[in-house]
Parts: C-alpha cells; sequence; structure tokens
C-alpha cells in the first residue's frame, strides 16, 4: 500500500516545485534563527534571496558532525527551547553526544515517513508489530514505534535484548511484523531454530534497519523465516529511520524527498555525481523546524536514481550503502570510532596506546574485543592486578562506547605499526 | 633474604613458551625453577633464572613483557607438618600470600612465596626459625 500517494508519487516537476519552495522557506527561517548559518552564510557572501529553488542548493555551505558537536547541545536549534518536545542522541567520539531536537511537527513528520515505510513493507492496522530496536536516547525505538502507531499497527515495544522473552511474545501474541536490527532478527532465528520454534510463528514482515547488511543476509532472513524484509534507513541529525526505504522490489531506498532533499557528490571534489556514480550522500532538510541542516554530509557511500520505480513511487532511491568515507563502525547498532577508543585508554592513563579493535559476527551478534598491549607501564606478575586492570579497561571502554567490549591483553608490538596510518580495525563481518 | 624473580607475560597461541626458553638458552640463562599460571587469554610465566637481569633484558629486546619481582623462598624440611607451620605464621601476622610454587631441590623442598608484606614476612620467619635461601644459594641449590 501506498501511504500518501500524493507525496510519494508526484511528478519528478512537482517534486522539484515543492521541493524549491520548502527549500526557499527554510533558507529564510535558518538565516534569522541560527547564529551558525547566518555566519556561514555571509562568510559565503549569500543572502536568503540568493536561494530561489533547488538549483541554487550548491551555494549553501556543508553541515558535519563536528559542527553538530561544535554546537553542543542546543546551539543548532532554530526554535526556541520551549517549542522542542523530544531530544534524541547518538554517542560522539569524544565522549560529547550529537544532540538532536523535534518539535511536535517534527515528531509529525517522523510518524508520517516511518508509516509511509511500514504501509511500503505492506503492514497495516491489522498487524502486530514488535520493536525490537533499543528505546531511550536512540532514535530507533521510539521512532519505529510512533510510526507504527500512527500507522494504526498494534505496537509491542519490547526494545532489544532478552531474547526468550521476545521469542515468547512473538509466539503469544501472534507477532506478524518486526522492527529491529538484521542482525538480532538472525540470532532470534537461531533461537527460534534451537527451540523448535521456527513454524510456530507468524512472523509476515521484518523493517530492518540501523547497520549496514548485505543481500545474502537479507535472503537467509526472508527463507528461514518466509517472510519479506525491508531495509529502512536514517541517521538521528537528519531524523531518525525513516528517511528512507525499499519497497517490496528491492530495487534501492526511497528517500522522502518532500522532507529530506539529497545529492550524492564526489567525496573529494564536492561536486555532484552522475545517477548510478558512487558518492557521498548529503542531505538538506526541507520540514524540520528544530533541527533544521544545510547539506549534511552523512559520509555514507551511495549512488542514486531518479527513475521511477516499477512499485509507482517516482521518489528518488538510493542504492545498498558501499561503505563510508570515515572510519565510523556500526557495531548492534551502535556507531563507534575507532577514535572513542583511543580516547578512552588515553583518558585512563594506564595502558599503552597501541590497541586494535577487532569486530566480529557470533551466533549473528556483533562481538567488539580490543586488544591492548602489556608494556613496562602497566605491567604486573600477578594475574589479579592484570585481570582487575582488562576489568576497569572494559568498564572504560563500554562507558564510552555504549557498548559490552572484551578486553584481550598481548604482548607488546604484536599490534602492527605502520608507517602513517596505523590499523586500528579488523572487521571480519564482511558487511560490504 | 630475598630473591629476585623474574615473570614474563606469555600470550596463549603455539610456541611463545619455547620462544622464552629459546632465548634463555640462547644467552646462556640457566631455569632453576618456574611456575606458569595460565588464564583464558594468556599465561605469565615466572622463574628463577642464573641472571635474572640479564634475562630481562634480552626477553625485552625480543618483544616480551618482563618484569623482576622480589620473591621469598623458604627452606621447608621434608617431615609433615611444616608448610602447615608456615602458613600459620603468616597468617597470624596478617600477611597474605599472591602466590606460591616450589623450587625444586635434591632433598628438602624450598617454597617460593610472594608476600604482602617482605620485610615483615621475613622478619617474622627468621624469628620462628625458617630457613630462608638466598639468591646465590637459590642459583646453585641443585648444585
Amino acid at each position: 500500500m501506498i501511504w500518501n500517494e500524493a507525496k510519494e508519487c508526484m511528478s519528478r516537476d512537482e517534486m522539484r516545485n515543492l521541493q524549491s519552495a520548502r527549500l526557499v522557506k527554510m533558507v529564510s527561517r535558518v538565516y534569522h534563527n541560527v547564529e551558525f548559518y547566518r555566519k556561514k552564510m555571509q562568510a559565503l557572501g549569500i543572502e536568503p534571496g540568493d536561494i530561489k529553488g533547488i538549483e541554487d542548493l550548491n551555494k549553501l555551505p556543508f553541515t558535519t558532525k563536528q559542527d553538530l558537536r561544535d554546537n553542543y547541545p542546543f546551539g543548532l536549534f532554530a526554535v526556541p527551547k520551549s517549542e522542542v518536545v523530544r531530544i534524541h542522541a547518538s554517542s560522539g567520539t569524544t565522549g560529547k553526544a550529537t544532540v538532536v531536537g523535534y518539535t511536535r511537527k517534527d515528531i509529525a513528520i517522523w510518524q508520517e515517513c516511518v508509516a509511509r515505510v511500514l504501509a511500503m513493507a505492506g503492514i497495516s492496522k491489522e498487524d502486530r508489530m514488535q520493536i525490537s530496536y533499543g528505546y531511550g536516547l536512540f532514535t530507533g525505538g521510539m521512532g519505529l514505534h510512533y510510526g507504527a502507531e500512527n500507522l494504526g499497527a498494534t505496537v509491542i515495544p519490547m526494545s532489544t535484548g532478552n531474547t526468550k522473552k521476545q521469542i515468547t511474545m512473538m509466539e503469544d501474541f501472534e507477532c506478524t511484523a518486526i522492527a529491529c536490527t538484521p542482525s538480532y532478527l538472525l540470532h532470534i532465528i537461531d533461537a527460534l531454530e534451537e527451540a523448535g520454534k521456527l513454524d510456530k510463528i507468524k512472523l509476515k514482515t521484518a523493517v530492518l534497519g540501523a547497520e549496514p547488511w548485505t543481500e545474502e543476509m537479507r535472503n537467509r532472513i526472508e527463507t528461514k523465516l518466509n517472510i519479506t524484509a525491508h531495509d529502512i534507513y536514517g541517521l538521528s541529525e537528519v531524523m531518525g529511520p525513516g528517511v528512507a526505504a525499499d519497497c517490496k522490489y528491492h530495487a534501492g531506498m526511497h528517500i522522502y524527498e518532500d522532507h529530506f532533499l539529497p545529492e550524492v557528490l564526489n567525496p573529494d571534489t564536492l561536486e555532484p555525481c552522475k545517477e548510478g556514480e558512487l558518492g557521498e550522500l548529503v542531505f538538506t532538510t526541507l520540514t524540520k523546524e528544530a533541527l533544521p541542516l544545510f547539506r549534511y554530509r552523512t559520509k555514507d557511500l551511495t549512488s542514486i536514481t531518479y527513475e521511477k520505480c516499477q512499485c509507482g513511487r517516482t521518489l528518488a532511491r538510493i542504492s545498498r550503502f558501499k561503505g563510508r568515507t570515515d572510519d565510523m563502525l556500526v557495531i548492534r547498532g551502535v556507531n563507534v570510532f575507532p577514535s572513542q577508543i583511543e580516547a578512552a585508554l588515553m583518558e585512563m592513563g594506564e595502558t599503552s596506546p597501541h590497541y586494535l579493535m577487532i569486530v566480529d559476527r557470533v551466533n549473528n551478534l556483533d562481538n567488539l574485543e580490543v586488544w591492548v598491549e602489556v608494556d613496562e607501564a602497566f605491567f604486573s606478575d600477578e594475574i589479579r592486578k592484570l585481570e582487575d586492570l582488562t576489568k576497569k579497561i572494559a568498564h572504560t571502554l563500554q562507558q564510552a562506547l555504549g557498548l559490552a567490549v572484551k578486553v584481550k591483553l598481548v604482548e607488546p608490538k604484536t599490534i602492527e605499526r605502520s608507517e602513517g596510518k596505523a590499523k586500528r580495525v579488523i572487521d571480519k563481518r564482511n558487511l560490504i | 633474604m630475598t630473591i629476585k624473580q623474574l615473570s614474563v607475560f606469555i600470550e596463549n597461541r603455539e610456541g611463545s613458551l619455547g620462544e622464552v626458553a629459546q632465548k634463555l638458552a640462547e644467552n646462556r640463562i640457566n631455569i632453576i625453577s618456574l611456575s606458569l599460571a595460565d588464564t583464558s587469554d594468556y599465561g605469565m610465566l615466572r622463574m628463577i633464572v642464573s641472571d635474572p637481569k640479564k634475562a630481562k633484558t634480552v626477553l625485552k629486546e625480543a618483544g616480551f613483557s618482563a618484569m623482576i619481582t622480589e620473591v621469598i623462598a623458604v627452606k621447608v624440611a621434608n617431615e609433615m607438618g611444616n608448610l602447615s607451620q608456615l602458613l600459620n605464621c603468616f597468617a597470624d601476622m596478617n600477611i597474605s600470600i599472591e602466590y606460591m610454587y616450589a623450587l625444586a631441590t635434591n632433598k628438602d623442598a624450598s617454597i617460593i612465596m610472594k608476600i604482602t608484606d617482605v620485610e615483615k614476612g621475613v622478619k617474622t620467619l627468621l624469628d620462628k626459625g625458617f630457613e630462608l635461601v638466598c639468591n646465590d644459594e637459590a642459583v646453585k641449590i641443585n648444585g
């Protein structure tokens, strides 16, 4: 089903007109309400009047995650704080979170976008939907929750973890849809198989996201559960889950362009890529009130097409992500930068600065192991002390990353030193 | 009356213990006694060697983490109840034992111990009539 046919199937001309009108209004509002952007525009010698439509988009300045951090927590908000009805946040590279805010209207648009995604995945008010994303500052849980409620489905707010209970609810409530990370669903499948319950559950659809995954994983999930699995994309800076998703043809993810204006740019020259050419995905929000962003660099690598989809939608589509322009990893749906580990170890000051992250998938769950070299500085011949230290490092890293970490002590010089950029990460998951 | 013990951090992988032994052999360092404590990820090799300082240097050059720790070696006559007596002494004085292992000898045994308070421990044992092994003696203990 198409939730909002007027918007999802409008002609390209109509879409460009709508985007242009919204962009002009939003630039003027941002210029007058956000000092950061006003200064940036002034430095570039442009005024709101210079932006007459989306053809002028390339005159606008870029925004990076660093800009959000520099303006922590509310510096980029374009509305009085009293208008903000919700805050979400994601972990940052240096301990400080990236904070995002929503007005009542922002939340309503988010619910609309997620409802579009779910309707596109064939979910309706007849469905019982288990939300097994984390609830809290992370946008996954609440984003899907309110979208599914908007759609009219029966929402079961499970959050993450306690797989046994998840399965009991799934079975007893006869859940027909689930939203979670693809790796967690694979983990649930294993648990179902082990309990001999694969044929007892009534799932039809899964909406999966918050981490990179592959067609092979989709095939495995669809075959094992006899369901359709859809890909949902989003990032908290732009909104949260529901910025884009794929339809039953799985021919790329449809972007809700009436709210989020996409560009795909060559990450080196920042010139637009041709359709189908790989580049960095960049978003300009068109309707966001609390945190409008100009040309936000997602660092995600993809390609775009404006060709009409078989499903009837005219929205631009992006391909599966082919990696990132930075070293960010997504582990169990949590964004992790190697520099966070370095910063946490340095701050602790009791270990050698040489570390290696090993990311692996065991029983379909991501595992992060951090190797730390035992050197003069913190060597003890008492195992108890080494174990205490291991625990302390693991605790410090868990606090910094929001993720459980296994710490392994290794002999000195085990970790490869290289000229220039050291190899800090071994990712064994083969997600791209 | 303490002796110097060499401790080496060893990862759980094939051949790492052998590498340590080889380095010591190449440098003509004799191992008088050893113990290996293990965890799931790594082991701690503790040794009494003929030249701990040199051993530490060569092992560090070979990329191992090695350190020298002060431990005591107590002679325990080959009679029943002797170890029990020794341990009671420490318990009475609130001295804890971090770890212990045997120092191989021809007739009477000796026990190597890392304790919380070396000075107090040594004094206690001498007062109670125990015999401690000094460094030179330890190195030559097997003749």
